[in-house]
């Protein structure tokens, strides 16, 4: 059965910062409770009915009493509200140098891609005290990607990407759960996350033997799916080229324009027609169902190598917000 | 049966007989019993269900039943528990019975349309029934999509039209509460002359009716993309499964309070007849049943922090919360403050009242924890908010609803039940309930995601003592069931008033007459005025 506990463990830069507006939270509550309890329970001592004659004098509401409770919790919340919204905030703006992870969830498993192209299931290997940036989407239901010792949880929409971000404090092993109920095995969708030392996660980096980095393998499909064919580099085909492109603001036809996000390109992939850039036919045909989650990501993360900017570059605002495609 | 009761004399009870007389009945004394009687088998049903589920958990391993058949038991336990029983609950059988007899009414305004929403109940209840049956339904009481409409591969449809038609029930019962209390009032019974019951609810039924057909649009929509694949929430057709939840949502939070304001009326009359004293900061009080039914509708965000909703959305919706947590903080304060130089009598229904304020009080305090952006990225989705929200409906509403029960069972049975027992079993829910949910907040912090069939070992000890507790409960319950029936035949006749109360419903036989009055009562007094009905006085406080 194991020893039981009462806090899960620390490992990650919010989880203290989580666990004191917890104490914090918890001391309001508790004096809140103490008080109510105490004060029934004298109460209910103190004035018990001694005769079924008696009748109790009339004792009017006082306007600075309801003032006075109504107003003093009220500032205890917006302290919880403005504590919370901050940390919430800040788990909402991975730092530029976080290294990106790929996350697709479906039942019942957790695929994940590294920028190296190392591929795990239900498995993530990560780098003590590195900032980690996971983009998070689904093949199938809505899943949640939870870390408890990180005191962090983002939903994997399909349809969408969303964005989560850690610092492991500690090296170890921590619990990866599913949050959102998927279907039958919704408890199986569990895994691992190893955090490890950071010459040990080199050791296990190269022990990986990659089959190429995600932009390596994104060219490839770039290439198989023909992609190419009409997208030419130097712009000549009936197509935009693609270089330079990542974090542009497009011009749409039929006006407006869009940021050239990850959410962006695939909606471009799977959606062409939803959004066409101006001066072009809406000819590109749609490669839904050619292509996996993972290949998507895999293509955007190509786009991505063609410039101009490294993925940091997205705009913060998206965050964890995530994107949909033509929602914003 | 009842009849037997009290023979001499005539009452709503033994006016007339036969099955039809009760199946056609327009008395909505005769309806209000109707509806305990059907809210008492989901109740039953959802028990049955949940007694499961925690026998499932006792291991980690999952070994009693198969993953597909705990899917379905929490799914079915709470749809039972939340469309069946908690919604209807209050209002729709002790607030049928008692909304009209306190504001001096013979009936409600709209008799026949009372009739027909518990048959809305009973018809959605069948269809539910019926998926149940059949083979359940496995999407959680939550719907999400795009599972349900493209992935489970259960009675989803069959349940959802069950809710849809009990949807109509609580639409009607809401719009006749509201035109009943607005036209139909007794001479001199002004607005701040009503009992804080008769208030809240009266909010409820705002919210049954401005947002059940939000809940109504929501299920056709789900079953458009279901049946006919019309693209709306599945991302592969098109959709936005996001979107869902926010309609979901921007009924079920409402929702919360049509499961907890009648409650807190119900409270306020226990804790007013058994301290006979008047609520403190009536007025407020009863305003505050307002401002909850219209701040409610603008939180509903607050369950989607981290869907991808915006996180400027997600910081709206937490502010928000918080406004809404302030009127229920002044009720709690406002009870409390009740008790103060009362003559505070113990008998059960009081004994609930204190269950529920203390209990309601951790529920809204963890409420706090589950509004509060950074801690609920955490929290969200594990036992912490089962924990919360059980806090809230089960120690909260149930803990009102058994006290209203056994306040009103005199009145409307003509029998008291057995006080020893009464006593007893509020101790053991009381007791029970704290060890069943208390250990499942501790749970959820340490990271127990909800709805899990398998769980990792080092949770176990917490599970079991939830399983201990859960046990102890069902004794509790169990207990009240049978001195209930018991009391029919056996307990003692019941006074008109037995406990020195004040609202009109008092100031008639118990059982009431068909008609409720003899004659209409005339008021003079503002509510809970008990120099009217103590007969020989000693003053205290
Ligand atoms: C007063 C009666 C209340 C009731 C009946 C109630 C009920 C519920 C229910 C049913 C849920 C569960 C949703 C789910 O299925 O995940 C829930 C969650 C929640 N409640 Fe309450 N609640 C009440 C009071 C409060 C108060 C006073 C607050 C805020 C100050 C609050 C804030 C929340 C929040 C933020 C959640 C979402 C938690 C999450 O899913 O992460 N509740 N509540
Ligand atoms: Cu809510």
């Amino acid at each position: 059965m194991g020893t039981l506990r009462l806090f899960p463990e620390q490992a990650s830069t919010f989880a203290p910062e989580v666990d004191h507006l917890l104490y914090f939270l918890l001391t309001v509550a508790v004096f809140f409770t103490l008080v109510i309890f105490g004060a029934i329970f004298y109460f209910a001592v103190r004035y018990r009915r001694r005769s079924d004659q008696e009748l109790p004098h009339v004792v009017h509401g006082g306007m600075a009493l309801e003032i006075v409770w109504s107003v003093i919790p009220f500032g205890l919340t917006m302290v919880m509200f403005t504590w919370g919204a901050s940390i919430f905030f800040r788990e909402s703006r991975p730092p530029d140098d976080a290294l990106n992870i790929y996350v697709v969830g479906k039942q019942w498993m957790w695929k994940i891609q590294h920028m190296e192209g190392q591929r795990e299931i239900n498995e993530l290997h990560i780098p003590l005290g590195r900032a980690i940036k996971l983009t998070l989407t689904s093949e199938d239901v809505i899943h949640s990607f939870f870390v408890p010792a990180f005191r962090t949880k983002q939903d994997a929409v399909p349809g969408r990407y969303s964005t989560s971000w850690f610092q492991p404090t500690k090296a170890g092993k921590y619990h990866l759960f599913c949050a959102e109920y998927c279907g039958n095995r919704h408890s199986g969708m569990i895994g691992w996350i190893y955090v490890m030392e950071p010459q040990d996660y080199q050791a296990w980096l190269t022990g990986e033997s990659p089959t190429g980095s995600l932009a390596d393998n994104g060219a490839k499909l770039f290439q198989d799916l023909a992609c190419v064919n009409c997208h030419k580099a130097d712009g000549t085909g009936r197509c935009p080229s693609l270089v330079g492109l990542f974090g542009k603001t497009v011009q749409l036809s039929g006006g407006g324009s869009v940021k050239a996000d990850e959410a962006y390109i695939r909606e471009s992939i799977l959606q062409p027609a939803a959004k066409v850039v101006a001066g072009y036919q809406p000819i590109m045909p749609t490669f839904q169902g050619l292509v996996t989650e993972e290949g998507v990501l895999q293509l955007v993360e190509y786009v991505k190598s063609l410039g101009p900017k490294p993925a940091a570059e997205t705009s913060p605002a998206e965050g964890i917000t995530g994107s949909t495609p033509g929602k914003r | 049966m009842i009849t037997a009761a009290v023979q001499e004399r005539e009452h709503y009870l033994n006016a007339s007989y036969g099955i039809k007389s009760w199946l056609l009945t327009k008395d909505h004394k005769r309806i209000g019993l109707l509806y305990l009687a059907t809210i008492t088998l989901f109740f039953f049903l959802g028990g049955a269900f949940a007694t499961l589920i925690r026998i499932e958990l006792l291991t980690p391993q999952g070994g009693l039943v198969s993953s597909e058949t705990y899917n379905k038991l929490f799914t079915m336990h709470g749809v039972a528990m939340v469309f069946f029983f908690l919604i209807p609950s209050i209002p729709a059988s002790l607030g049928n019975f008692f909304l009209p007899m306190m504001i001096g009414a013979r009936d409600l305004a709209f008799p026949r349309i009372n009739l027909l929403s518990w048959y809305l109940l009973v018809i959605g209840g069948l269809f539910s029934l019926f998926a149940m049956l059949a083979g359940g339904v496995d999407t959680g009481w939550t719907f999400y999509t795009p599972y349900s409409t493209t992935y489970s591969n259960t009675w989803v449809i069959a349940t959802a039209l069950g809710i849809f038609v009990a949807g109509f029930s609580s639409i009607l019962t809401g719009l006749n509460f509201i035109v009943t209390v607005h036209t139909m009032r007794a001479p001199g019974m002004t607005w701040f002359r009503l009992p804080l019951f008769v208030w809240a609810n009266y909010a409820t039924a705002l919210i049954q009716v401005l947002g059940t057909p939000v809940l109504a649009v929501t299920i056709v929509l789900l079953f458009c993309e279901r049946v006919f694949h019309i693209g709306i929430f599945d991302p592969v057709l098109g959709g936005d499964p996001v979107l869902f939840q926010h309609l979901f949502w921007f009924y079920s939070h409402p929702a919360v309070y049509i499961m907890v304001l009648p409650a807190m009326g119900v409270v306020s009359e226990l804790i007013s007849t058994f301290s006979r004293k008047p609520i403190f900061g009536y007025r407020i009080v009863a305003c505050s049943s307002l401002a909850i039914a219209v701040l409610g509708f603008l939180v509903w965000g607050h369950h989607l922090f981290v869907s991808t909703q915006s996180v400027y959305a997600g910081m709206v919706f937490s502010f928000l919360s918080y406004f809404v947590a302030i009127p229920s903080a002044i009720k709690v304060f406002n009870w409390t403050a009740t008790l103060y130089k009362g003559s505070i009598s113990y008998a059960t229904p009081m004994l609930y009242a204190f269950g529920f304020i203390g209990l309601f009080t951790i529920g809204g305090l963890t409420g706090l924890f589950v509004a509060c952006l950074g801690i609920d990225v955490h929290v969200t989705d594990t036992y912490f908010v089962v924990a919360h929200f059980h806090y809230i409906m089960v120690g909260g509403t149930i803990m009102a609803y058994m006290g209203g029960l056994h306040y009103w069972w005199p009145k409307m049975t003509g029998r008291m039940y057995p006080e020893a027992w009464a006593k007893l079993s509020a101790l053991v829910i009381f007791l029970g309930f704290n060890l069943t949910f208390f250990p499942q907040f501790i749970l959820g912090y340490l990271g127990m995601p909800r709805r899990y069939h398998v769980y990792p070992e080092e949770f176990q000890i917490l599970h079991v003592l939830s399983t201990a507790g859960a046990s102890v409960l069902a004794v509790g319950y169990a207990i009240p069931m049978m001195y209930f029936i018991w009391s029919l035949r056996y307990g003692k006749l019941a006074p008109a008033n037995p406990w020195g109360a004040t609202g009109l419903e008092w100031q008639t036989a118990s059982p009431p007459p068909a008609h409720n009055f003899e004659e209409t009562p005339v008021v003079t007094h503002e509510a809970y005025d008990y120099s009217t009905v103590i007969g020989e006085v000693i003053e205290v406080g």
